[in-house]
């Protein structure tokens, strides 16, 4: 019987472990759902920009109060995570904090004394983070595309945090042999006198309340991940290593395109050559991207990644100046379509079946995709190396290649380039005129 | 400008058995639109005056297909740019200079994959190199104390992290230098980007050039420099919608250099 505890907290923590593993590889399976891009190259560069970036979080502190207060939130949150560990060997073997048999108890202390301290501080920087989206209205939160579920995981990550850090505060002040212990109670023992009118059996009965809801709860939590914006604390790891190395002005060029304007310039090219052996296999390529399957990994990856911050959009010259296009809602509008197609395949036993929708219209609508100027504002503000404009791009080609649905002025546009080798209707022979003008 | 600018072509070099410094890719803007042709001619005497060997392809220059890619059509632009690059390669051209960011990001970065490799700068950066070497200096005080401020065209910038050439050519000016709240790589876009310029803006509340010139505005300048031909079409727009055309008005750098 004394073994209930110990087996409890081993079903637990392999159900939480393995839900979350299970809905992992989900999200594996639908990034593979894109094309393949080589990402082999300038190694060393990408993960010195993983570790800037998402280790280092140097893009956050562009603005500097989300910035400082997300600091203190992510390193409190990675510090306090080790008191897990002595959680997990406690609840697996029935010991009581083994760090204190391990550690010398000063360090021990030490320890939970800076967690204890890390705890209030995120539990501040939460409550402002809480004012930001519900008090103070901050424009970036309140744009069409937050309104419903995303506020409500917005919010909903917040209060876990709270629960979780009152948790961890509320089991040290209740536990007797700790507080005795005079080290590292540095905010609990201010708690402790709240609870000191209740017997030694109530205190222990709270102290392992505390204890079991704040492990169950950072469990949820893990699983509450994959269903949420808040997957961008492990992906922005992967994500910023993936992220371009290029100049943000290099777009990339078509390789099924090259060869094809290669055989159309090539003037010893023989139009009724027969394909070559095995060509007829290959299907034709799709120039561009009208679903999530033409898009490519890092894409999708981007689209998983994204938190909702909204700094993208709140730069964008276009929605500033009140267009429909956001680009955030394109990585939310991405993923939110490649959980339909996850679950659709889940549905079909492994295959996706036509379910009639694509990106293309169903959630992203071609006067947001006509709206973007190109400018790169979205990729330069991106705290995690998202990159909007790389899907706003492989849509349009689809729009303009596939479809032929560009705008009449850009048909027009076109048609001069193709005609006379300037946007203009002017005489390509006119050219140097300028040079002899008044 | 009366005085007869001196615009030697590829062909002409060619047929002398002679290599220029630099190939002046003078794009479909500097060569077609009248305020932009302005940008040219006054990036030409910046060359003439400095005893540059340039060339420009003239009539064998075509469209570099970068508005193409950007509105969708790879097609088009591979095109244009075998096209281009066919011409290029045979005078053998190394170097390339623009007055067009959109034309220097695309001969930059997209060329050299479809078999175009050369050494691309932009005008500013060009300008800075002939200054700091020593063989263009300038001896007049045009712009002394004057207050200029320097719209980052958005493919010199953020593209191409390109922010202080243009700054440090406008400092030889002796103007007063003053930055937008939104500038370097927070810089906002004019609005002409993306073949925006070749379209009506999709449905909103204001124009995003009227916006970008407001921030402009708010400098109290007496010049909005320019490094793009797209972006000062847009900033004069937005001046004029302003009804400030009076007050402020909307320079390239080439031509403040030219003047200074």
């Amino acid at each position: 019987m004394q073994y209930i505890p110990n087996i409890l907290f081993l079903i637990i923590l392999v159900l939480g472990v393995g839900y979350f593993t299970l809905n992992i590889k989900k999200l594996i399976r639908n990034i593979k759902l894109g094309r393949a891009v080589d990402a082999s190259d300038n190694k060393s560069e990408r993960w010195r920009n993983m570790a800037r970036i998402a280790l280092g979080q140097s893009k956050m502190v562009k603005r500097p109060v989300a910035g400082f207060l997300h600091i203190v939130v992510y390193v409190g949150f990675i510090i306090i995570n080790i008191e897990v560990l002595e959680i997990i060997i406690d609840g697996l073997f029935g010991t009581h904090r083994i760090g204190l048999k391990v550690l010398p108890e000063s360090v021990y202390g030490f320890l939970i004394g800076s967690f204890e301290v890390l705890a209030v501080l995120v539990l501040v920087s939460v409550i402002v983070f809480w004012i930001r989206r519900n008090v103070v209205k901050l424009k970036r939160f309140l744009s069409s595309e937050m309104k419903g579920w995303p506020k409500s995981d917005g919010n909903i990550i917040l209060y876990f945090e709270v629960v979780l850090m009152c948790l961890f505060l509320v089991m040290n002040a209740t536990d007797t042999t700790f507080q005795n212990l005079g080290h590292g109670n540095v905010i609990s023992q201010f708690i402790a006198p709240w609870f000191s009118s209740l017997s030694e059996g109530t205190l222990h009965i709270i102290e392992r309340t505390a204890w079991w809801i704040h492990i169950a709860g950072i469990l949820v939590f893990l699983n509450y991940l994959y269903f949420s914006k808040h997957l961008h604390i492990l992906l922005a790891f992967p994500n910023t290593y993936f992220g371009s190395v290029q100049p943000k002005g290099k777009f990339n060029n078509l390789e099924a395109v090259t060869n094809e304007v290669k055989l159309m310039m090539d003037p010893n090219a023989d139009p009724f050559a027969a394909a070559p052996e095995g060509a007829e296999e290959e299907e034709p390529a799709k120039f561009g991207a009208s679903d999530v399957m033409d898009l490519n990994q890092i894409q999708l990856l981007n689209a998983y990644t994204c938190t909702e911050c909204g700094r993208c959009t709140s730069a964008c010259p276009a929605n500033l100046t009140g267009k429909k296009l956001s680009p955030r809602k394109i990585m939310m509008d991405t993923r939110d379509r490649l959980e339909e197609v996850g679950k659709n395949i889940d549905a079909n036993g492994g295959e996706f079946k036509d379910d009639g929708k694509q990106l293309l219209g169903d959630y992203i609508t071609n006067e947001e995709l006509w709206a973007c100027t190109t400018c790169n504002a979205c990729v330069e503000e991106c705290p995690v190396s998202i990159n909007p404009l790389s899907i706003i791009l492989e849509m349009r080609r689809y729009l303009v290649m596939e479809q032929s649905a560009a705008p009449m002025e850009l048909n027009n546009m076109m048609t001069n380039i193709e005609n006379n080798g300037a946007p203009w209707p002017y005489n390509q022979m006119d050219r140097l005129n300028w040079a002899n003008e008044e | 400008m009366s005085e007869q600018l001196k615009v030697p072509t590829m062909a002409e070099f060619m047929a002398e058995g002679k290599q220029p410094e630099i190939l002046f890719w003078v794009g479909s803007a500097g060569s077609y639109d009248d305020r932009a042709k302005k940008i040219s001619k006054a990036f030409v005497k910046i060359l003439n005056k400095a005893n540059v060997e340039f060339a420009v392809l003239g009539e064998e220059e075509s469209n570099t297909g970068d508005v193409a890619k950007r509105a969708g059509n790879e097609f088009l632009f591979q095109m244009q740019a075998m096209m281009n690059i066919e011409v290029l390669n045979a005078y053998e051209v190394k170097r390339i200079v623009t007055c067009d960011p959109h034309s220097f990001n695309c001969l930059k970065n997209e060329y050299p994959s479809l078999g175009g490799n050369y050494d691309v700068v932009h005008h500013t950066q060009y300008i800075k190199e002939l200054i700091s070497s020593g063989r263009l200096t300038l001896e007049g005080n045009t712009y002394k104390g004057k207050r200029i401020t320097f719209h980052d065209p958005c493919y010199l910038g953020r593209a191409n992290n390109e922010y202080d050439a243009p700054r440090e050519v406008l400092k030889n000016t002796n103007a007063n230098l003053v930055e937008m709240k939104r500038h370097k790589n927070t810089a906002l876009c004019c609005g002409a980007g993306g073949a925006q310029m070749f379209k009506e803006p999709e449905k909103g509340n204001m124009d995003i050039n009227v916006l970008r010139t407001e921030d402009a505005i708010a400098t109290k300048p007496d010049i909005i420099a320019t490094g793009c031909p797209y972006c000062n079409t847009m900033m004069t727009d937005g001046v004029k919608a302003k009804e400030k055309e009076g007050e402020i008005s909307v320079l390239d750098i080439a031509e403040l250099i030219a003047n200074s």
